[in-house]
């Protein structure tokens, strides 16, 4: 196979600057306030997931007598109905719910990589069936689907559930992932690369994919969101396994035990407050993105209006 | 093809695979659900009803997967769900046609005051960029949307249903007074729809903002916006009939992608509520391992989304001349 080093010198130039493109993207995204907020925030809960042992040792579905006491100094957040401490609950239950939000989410990536990248590479036929299979999937409510399919499956382990998850989360990052390719596809480097006698494969991984790196991380963001929201909405339900703890769970139980009718908020509270934070992270990080590859959308507005100004004068 | 052929020719084949979906998934789900809603229904149901449940759920191994599929259309040809083990013996059909009132009503409303709302804030904060109003809307959308509508409503339900007792804590009206054309009745259905909307509206608005607030600024940029203002012509004027105008269109196709996760919202929203529509239906039906009326459900969602963006559609081809002559 000939090496990317016979493209002629133009394009190698343009390549090379696309390159360096990615990697000043880099460094604008850890200059970047907003991005980097967001990671942090996002980075203590998988640290919370991974330390929770350390962190909060013993058991946290251990039944205790101290039921539904309200925070104090020995139970910071209070307890359940059943004498759980409700801050163990939330630590232990970053566990179940990132493991699921972060499988589920990067498997229905790759699924939109796959559909999305492979079709409109392909082109033809298998994109115009890949394309309707996306564009039917996208119309489908997802959130209807996955409770008929969890409950066939009784009680839907934490496998079941990452891929009735990523069954469902999969056709919009297609979408959005067909129509770069496309666009990329038809550029001189990439047209340059293939008359070069480079393969498929070496083509997607060296010229596409580096290109595309930012539109899938920014996907995978939001995917991840969207899988996060799907296992907590079907745990609420009951419909997973409900004596695993996730924040899901805590609150089937929560409202099992009609929490709120006892005034038993802080039982509700830091389960949502969690899922909020999660997502409002990744929301940050996705902006901050967002911002970098098109900066007309960043709040500060000041040099564009300079500029406008100058223009107008 | 025109845009209106293309379009329609799509939701035909849309439709043909959530129907199909809707055929495959008893049959490709591992387990055996269906023998075991058999083993509980036996002794109950008459051996009729029986022969019809098995039928439906393709237990009847003598018949082959494609005869299955043209009794199936049959069936539903002829509205025929089959009976709710749930509201047994009420046919699905019945149990759906009272409750789907109730969804079509809260969600219509909700989804069309959040749509206009937020995409009014949205030209407002993408006109005043980088203001303090705009630096205080952002987040805070981006953090509203982050949370669970399910959450949300079960907050709201707290603390105006249960703290301050400003609205009912369930139901979609009194036990009292039997849903009724005359004035306190209908009172009395939008007392109780207020939370449940509110819960919805305030879910969704933070979408709506950010996707208006991303296609009005790129359209606050364009030259005729420049020469608008050089023109001297009212602020009001440029923000709402030239740029808001163009901006608006690209949100509307965005509005399959939103409406999933609306109806998705508003299912769990109506559950933490027990407000009587499809959503609600929907858990009962889940936890009575009710399959009938799961199947008619998830195959009577799929069908009003489908038609939500099918009118959406006709919409944009209305407003978007263009639309029409692309690919022709």
């Amino acid at each position: 196979m000939t090496e990317t080093t016979d493209i002629p010198g133009n394009d190698l130039e343009l390549l090379r600057t696309m390159r360096s493109r990615n990697n000043q993207s880099w460094h604008a995204f850890i200059r970047n306030r907003t991005g980097m907020t967001g990671m942090l925030i996002f980075l203590l809960f998988v640290a919370l997931a991974i330390l929770a042992p350390w962190i909060a040792p013993g058991n946290p579905s251990a039944i205790t007598m101290n039921i539904l006491i309200p925070p104090n100094s020995h139970y910071l957040l209070g307890t359940t109905a059943e004498g759980q401490s409700v801050l163990m609950q939330t630590i232990w239950g970053t566990r179940s719910t990132l493991l699921v939000g972060l499988s589920a989410g990067a498997l229905a990536t790759l699924l939109s990589i796959i559909i999305g990248v492979g079709g409109a590479y392909s082109g033809g036929l298998v994109d115009d069936v890949a394309t309707l299979f996306s564009n039917i999937f996208i119309v489908i409510p997802g959130i209807p689907l996955m409770i008929v399919l969890t409950t066939y499956l009784h009680h839907a382990g934490v496998g079941a559930m990452i891929l009735v998850i990523a069954f469902t989360g999969w056709p919009f990052g297609a979408r959005v992932l067909r129509s770069q390719t496309l666009s990329l596809r038809s550029r001189d480097f990439v047209r340059a690369a293939r008359l070069s006698g480079e393969g498929t494969w070496g083509v997607v991984r060296r010229e596409l994919f580096p290109n595309m790196l930012s539109l899938i991380i920014a996907n995978l963001l939001g995917t991840i969101m969207y899988a996060i929201g799907a296992e907590v909405s079907l745990q609420f339900l009951g419909l997973g396994n409900i004596n695993t703890v996730s924040w899901g769970t805590m609150l089937y139980w929560a409202s099992n035990y009609q929490a709120l009718l006892n005034g038993a908020w802080w039982w509700i509270i830091p389960p949502g407050v969690c899922i909020g934070l999660i997502g409002g992270a990744l929301a940050l990080v996705n902006r901050s993105i967002d911002e970098i590859s098109n900066p007309q959308l960043a709040m500060s507005g000041r040099s564009k209006k300079r500029r406008l100004r100058r223009k107008l004068a | 093809m025109t845009y209106l052929r293309r379009r329609l020719l799509f939701y035909l084949i849309a439709f043909w695979a959530s129907i199909t979906l809707n055929f495959l998934i008893p049959r490709l789900m591992p387990g055996n659900a269906a023998e075991d809603l058999m083993m509980r229904m036996h002794g109950k149901v008459s051996p009729y009803a029986l022969k019809a449940l098995e039928s439906e759920f393709g237990l009847a191994q003598h018949t082959s997967l494609l005869t299955q599929y043209g009794q199936y259309l049959v069936a539903l040809a002829h509205g025929n769900f089959g009976v709710s083990i749930t509201y047994f013996p009420t046919p699905v059909i019945v149990v759906i046609e009272q409750a789907l009132p109730w969804t079509l009503g809260l969600i219509g409303v909700a989804t069309v005051i959040s749509f206009a709302l937020g995409t009014l804030i949205g030209i407002w904060v993408a006109w005043h960029r980088a203001s303090r109003w705009d630096r205080f809307t952002v987040p805070a959308a981006m953090f509203t949307s982050a949370f669970p509508y399910f959450w949300l409503a079960l907050i709201f339900l707290y603390v105006f249903g249960f703290l301050f007792h400003w609205f009912p804590l369930a139901q979609a009206y009194s036990s009292s007074l039997p849903p009724a054309l005359t004035v306190p009745s209908i009172i009395d259905i939008v007392y109780h729809a207020i939370l449940p909307a509110f819960t919805i509206v305030i879910a969704s608005l933070g979408g709506w903002i950010l996707s208006m607030r991303n296609n009005m600024i790129p359209s606050l940029q364009e030259d005729y916006i420049q020469l608008a203002r050089a023109a001297g012509i009212k602020d009001r004027i440029i923000m709402y009939q030239y740029a808001a105008r163009n901006a608006l269109l690209p949100n509307l196709t965005g509005f399959a992608m939103a409406l999933g996760f609306i109806v998705a919202g508003a299912i769990l929203t109506e559950i933490v509520f027990s407000y009587p529509g499809l959503g609600f239906l929907l858990f009962q039906a889940a936890s009575n391992q009710d399959y009938p009326l799961l199947q008619a459900l998830l195959l009577i969602i799929s069908v009003a989304v489908l038609l939500a963006n099918l009118i959406v559609d006709l919409l944009y081809g209305r407003l978007d001349p263009r639309a029409n002559r692309s690919g022709g």
